[in-house]
């Protein structure tokens, strides 16, 4: 459905895009993450038409992004980031004429805006100025519109940013059940969401991607057994992490207050000699255990390493 | 057609942020103050008691041209500040707001985006010129005599081709740049620049300035045409939409 080829972005002597490939199937929810600056939203506005690539090829759903703008549009439902309405209109009369654009009929119009307001939950507020509205409801209202036309591609820059927990629920299960319908592209630097929804992720840093994989295959295969603990103190806690450092079957160790965070090589290993460490250092736990590692420290793995 | 509900949007946009409104109100007032000035500016002046001896006397008696004329100054004053500043933010404070990026994502092409904008204040400003050319006939009528309808007619037509001019070039300007303060900034240079070289002698006959001595005198029955004026006005409007799209198609937002 999005086939990226060897796309380069050049602003001046920054290559916000250097020789990006990607692919992604109909029906996909696709996590794209990277840290800042990585040429996530520089793709994005790519694959919307804002942007023109300084090289390379991209197409959606088989439209050439070079040659048919029209097209295009019609095929694709885009959120910004950066959200921007006209404050005088209502979400109604904003929806609406999204929907004349569209070519919807005046009673698909009126059925589409209906739904799509009590489906992000703004009906209550549909006949208010959306000049007075909270970056929350704005960034709920920018899904509705990107969702108007029933779009074969939804791309989402941050849809969940601005949204309360609450809020956030409601539109991740929006976008798993919108999966259904079309091939989602969502980038979002909140990783325990992505992991939740996506059933493929991207990792793009410096404007390449450093891997792609269905998330299960992802995590099958770079991430590494990590053991957490509590101790009482801090100091304690930065002690034991020092001694565990230089130990050759601990992959990183990261201290967070009284916590110690720790990646393994050597699961079996680490297992039979981490109590004993703590146990040599004096250090008393509160809490230990062997945890699932998250999305994010694969992430982190594989960003870290592309960047060092 | 895209272009007519892209303009449908425009229009409503010019009336609820209270744009029609405003510049209606300020034409129609200078529309309605020019026969008035033109009749009590000389009273003014004859009541004032230090006046020196003989100096009333020397003050010509008000007449239709003194109304005319007025009208014409008053209006290509304010119209043109008006024109500049109701078109400066016209496609700079969309990028900048990201409006503009969020509605091209849906099918609006850039020149019906641009077109759009263009018509909607060409229509806004001809409103105003209607009401404001009805407030002046109505009161140099009372005051003075009436004024020729075929001839009024093309003063204001004349008039709202200056005004289009005007629209058109800080429209551009509102296309190169990417901030509304930068528009504003460009589009003034460019009345400068406009008006300067129009004042200059022979420059001046081909230059919008001209239409609107053309417009007065045709309503005072005399005067010579400035059709070079005229057409140079057109194309003026038609090179500045046209830069303005060229600019704006490959414009990344």
């Amino acid at each position: 459905m999005i086939q990226i080829e060897n796309l380069h972005k050049h602003y001046g002597a920054v290559h916000a895009l250097d020789g990006l490939n990607m692919t992604i199937e109909a029906g996909t929810v696709f996590g794209f993450l990277g840290p800042n600056g990585a040429g996530k939203t520089t793709t994005l506005r790519i694959l919307t038409g804002l942007a023109r690539g300084t090289s390379g090829r991209a197409t959606v759903g088989g439209v050439d992004l070079n040659t048919d703008g029209r097209t295009l549009s019609r095929r694709i439902g885009y959120l910004p980031e950066e959200l921007a309405f006209y404050p005088w209109m209502t979400p109604r009369e904003f929806l609406d004429y999204l929907g004349r654009l569209h070519r919807l009929s005046a009673a698909e119009r009126s059925d589409r805006t209906r739904e799509l307001l009590v489906l992000v939950n703004l009906e209550e507020v549909g006949k208010r100025r959306i000049g007075g509205f909270s970056r929350g409801m704005r960034q709920r209202l920018g899904l509705a519109a990107a969702l108007v036309h029933k779009p074969e591609v939804l791309l989402l820059d941050e849809p969940i940013s601005a949204l309360d927990p609450a809020g956030r629920k409601e539109v991740l299960d929006l976008i798993e059940r919108l999966s259904e319908q079309c091939t989602v592209l969502m980038s979002s630097h909140i990783l325990a969401d992505v992991e939740r929804v996506c059933n493929v992720v991207g990792i793009i840093a410096k404007g390449r991607m450093i891997v792609q994989s269905p998330r299960e295959a992802l995590m099958e295969r770079y991430a590494q057994p990590v053991f957490e603990a509590e101790t009482t103190d801090t100091a304690s806690a930065c002690r034991w992490a020092d001694r565990l450092r230089v130990q050759p079957w601990t992959a990183a160790v990261s201290v967070d207050g009284d916590r110690v965070r720790v990646t393994v090589k050597e699961v079996a290993r680490a297992r039979k000699e981490l109590l004993a460490s703590a146990v040599a250092q004096d250090v008393v736990l509160r809490r230990y255990e062997e945890v699932r590692p998250s999305l994010e420290d694969v992430f982190l793995q594989l960003v870290g390493r592309e960047l060092s | 057609m895209n272009f007519f509900i892209v303009l449908r949007k425009e229009l409503t946009e010019q009336w609820r942020t209270k744009r029609l409104l405003i510049v209606t109100a300020v034409l129609a007032a200078f529309g309605l103050a020019s026969p008035l000035l033109a009749k009590f500016t000389p009273e003014l002046l004859k009541s004032i008691p230090s006046m020196p001896a003989g100096f009333a006397e020397m003050i010509p008696a008000p007449s239709v041209a003194d109304a005319v004329g007025q009208y014409v100054k008053n209006l290509s004053q304010f119209g043109i500040l008006l024109a500049l500043l109701m078109s400066m933010g016209a496609v700079a404070q969309e990028k900048e707001r990201g409006t503009a990026a969020m509605m091209l994502t849906h099918p609006v092409s850039r020149l019906n985006f641009l077109l759009a904008k263009f018509t909607a204040l060409g229509v806004v400003f001809a409103f105003s010129l209607v009401v404001a050319a009805l407030g002046c006939w109505y009161y140099t009528l009372l005051l003075f005599e009436a004024l020729p309808w075929g001839p009024y007619l093309a003063l204001n037509g004349l008039m709202l081709v200056v005004f289009l001019v005007y629209i058109a070039v800080t429209l551009l300007c509102s296309t190169l740049v990417h901030t509304q303060g930068a528009a504003a900034g460009l589009a003034f240079a460019a009345l400068v620049l406009v008006a300067g070289v129009g004042s200059l002698p022979l420059i001046g006959e081909y230059f919008p300035g001209r239409l609107f001595s053309w417009g007065g005198a045709l309503v005072l029955g005399g005067g010579s045409p400035a059709w070079p004026a005229f057409w140079v006005s057109l194309g003026l409007i038609a090179a500045a939409l046209l830069v303005a799209w060229l600019v704006f198609r490959r414009q990344e937002l």
